[in-house]
């Protein structure tokens, strides 16, 4: 959703933000665990990014922007504070992707189509995970969208999706082995 | 392992994120190649679970409704239509006038937020029971403590002939982006270095060389701009102890 000409740009926040709705609510849950937590959270995006809105830039992606304002917002709260604690992302930055160590995972996949397996294993990802992971996979973002909405490199993107994808793998092995 | 270097990048060429080059590439070795084949299927496959599990959360009607009555008929950003066109020279002059002092108008407002939001910053962190997430005076373990956490690096001053300590760091955001804030001490006084990338801020043109904050603002504060970062000094500390401590800074970057 980029805005770039005058003539296509819509009038007023309403139209631009509401279409985004749905996703940024479903985007807030997978961040907090908790319903109450997701709608203080998108309504408070909501609200700073009514505040900010006439000083957003055209030319810049919204949607990015919104997703940006939401995740940030999310990071200062109690929950978010708590939740990034717990990671450490050292030598993370531009380091290579990692091959996939067996299929197992993906076996259980095509074979259970187990849809509570895959998401109790995106449930236990750390937040910086899940959130890559649900913004390439779910969202459908692209690497550069990613890279603005986390405020990171696009070397970080790739190297991050990646370790998030194994974890998940191993956790969907974790899974596999509990059921 | 078969095919390791083209397995490294196989999630990248399924997210369509490899240069069109690599692409083609990867299409016909993904096609004679029955081990990258299968594993790009199974891959695709957790692809496709993800995106159905990932859609999970539905709000509320309830919700929905109170966020719409909560943001309609809010602000409508400026058009350049027919009415301008048809407007007379003088009217077009009288609304260039006008347009200046409003924009003069928010620049100065906008000035004024930055420097009090980065006053809120400084009083807050230092309100908190844990005021730094990384507590050290060694620059050389507070600066890699940053790495991987903002999008940027910086270079801390060396400290040891001045009356300054460093206390620890932590993230902080401003105006939704990313930076890192740095404590010192100087006899007492806790002094907030806070650095962020000056592209991804939105701020007044009339921030852009050194300045000393308002009266209004309690602190004495310095801001500048250095190789593509943005620098705030602020703190309770005399005026010359802040320009002290921006001076190491500055020093430090150039």
């Amino acid at each position: 959703m980029y805005l770039t000409r005058l003539d296509t740009q819509p009038d007023s926040f309403e139209e631009l933000a509401m279409p985004l709705f749905d996703r940024l609510y479903n985007f807030a849950h997978w961040l907090t665990h908790n319903r109450e937590e997701a709608e203080d959270l998108v309504q408070e995006t909501y609200a700073k990014a009514l505040k900010g809105f006439s000083s957003f830039r055209l030319g810049t992606n919204f949607r990015a922007w919104m997703y940006r304002i939401l995740r940030n917002t999310f990071l200062t709260s109690r929950t978010g504070l708590k939740a990034t604690m717990t990671l450490s992302l050292d030598s993370e930055e531009d380091g290579p992707e990692l091959p996939v160590e067996g299929d197992t995972p993906e076996t259980i996949l095509m074979e259970r189509s187990n849809l509570q397996l895959v998401q109790s294993a995106i449930d236990e990802l750390p937040v910086y995970f899940r959130e890559i992971l649900l913004l390439c996979d779910v969202e459908e973002m692209s690497y550069q969208e990613i890279a603005e909405t986390l405020s990171i490199p696009i070397g970080t993107v790739m190297s991050r999706l990646s370790r998030a994808r194994k974890t998940l793998r191993d956790g969907l092995r974790l899974q596999f082995k509990k059921g | 392992m078969v095919c390791e270097s083209w397995k490294t990048k196989l999630d990248t060429y399924l997210d369509g994120e490899l240069p069109s080059e690599e692409m083609r590439a990867f299409d016909i070795h993904v096609h004679n190649c029955p081990y990258c084949s299968a594993d790009a299927l199974t891959r695709v496959q957790t692809k496709r679970a993800i995106q159905v599990a990932g859609n999970r959360f539905t709000p509320s009607a309830e919700f929905r409704r109170r966020m719409q009555q909560s943001i309609a008929a809010k602000p409508r950003r400026g058009r350049f239509g027919f009415a301008w066109m048809t407007a007379t020279a003088a009217i077009a002059v009288l609304a260039v006038v006008g347009l200046t002092a409003t924009y003069n108008e928010r620049e100065r407002v906008r000035t004024e937020q930055v420097y009090s939001e980065v006053a809120d910053l400084h009083v807050a962190t230092l309100a908190s029971s844990s005021p730094v997430d990384v507590i050290s005076t060694d620059r050389h373990t507070v600066k890699p403590w940053f790495q991987g956490k903002i999008p940027f690096a910086f270079d801390l001053p060396e400290l040891q002939n001045s009356e300054f300590s460093l206390l620890g760091g932590r993230m902080t955001y401003l105006d939704q982006t990313p930076g890192a804030h740095l404590i010192y001490d100087v006899r007492k006084h806790h002094i907030s270095v806070f650095v962020f990338q000056e592209w991804s801020l939105r701020l007044p043109g009339r921030l852009n060389e050194n300045s000393f904050a308002p009266k209004n603002v309690s602190f004495n504060m310095e801001t500048w701009s250095q190789g593509g970062l943005r620098y705030f000094v602020i703190g309770d500390a005399s005026a010359a102890d802040i320009d002290s401590l921006a001076k190491l800074f500055k020093a430090d970057a150039s």
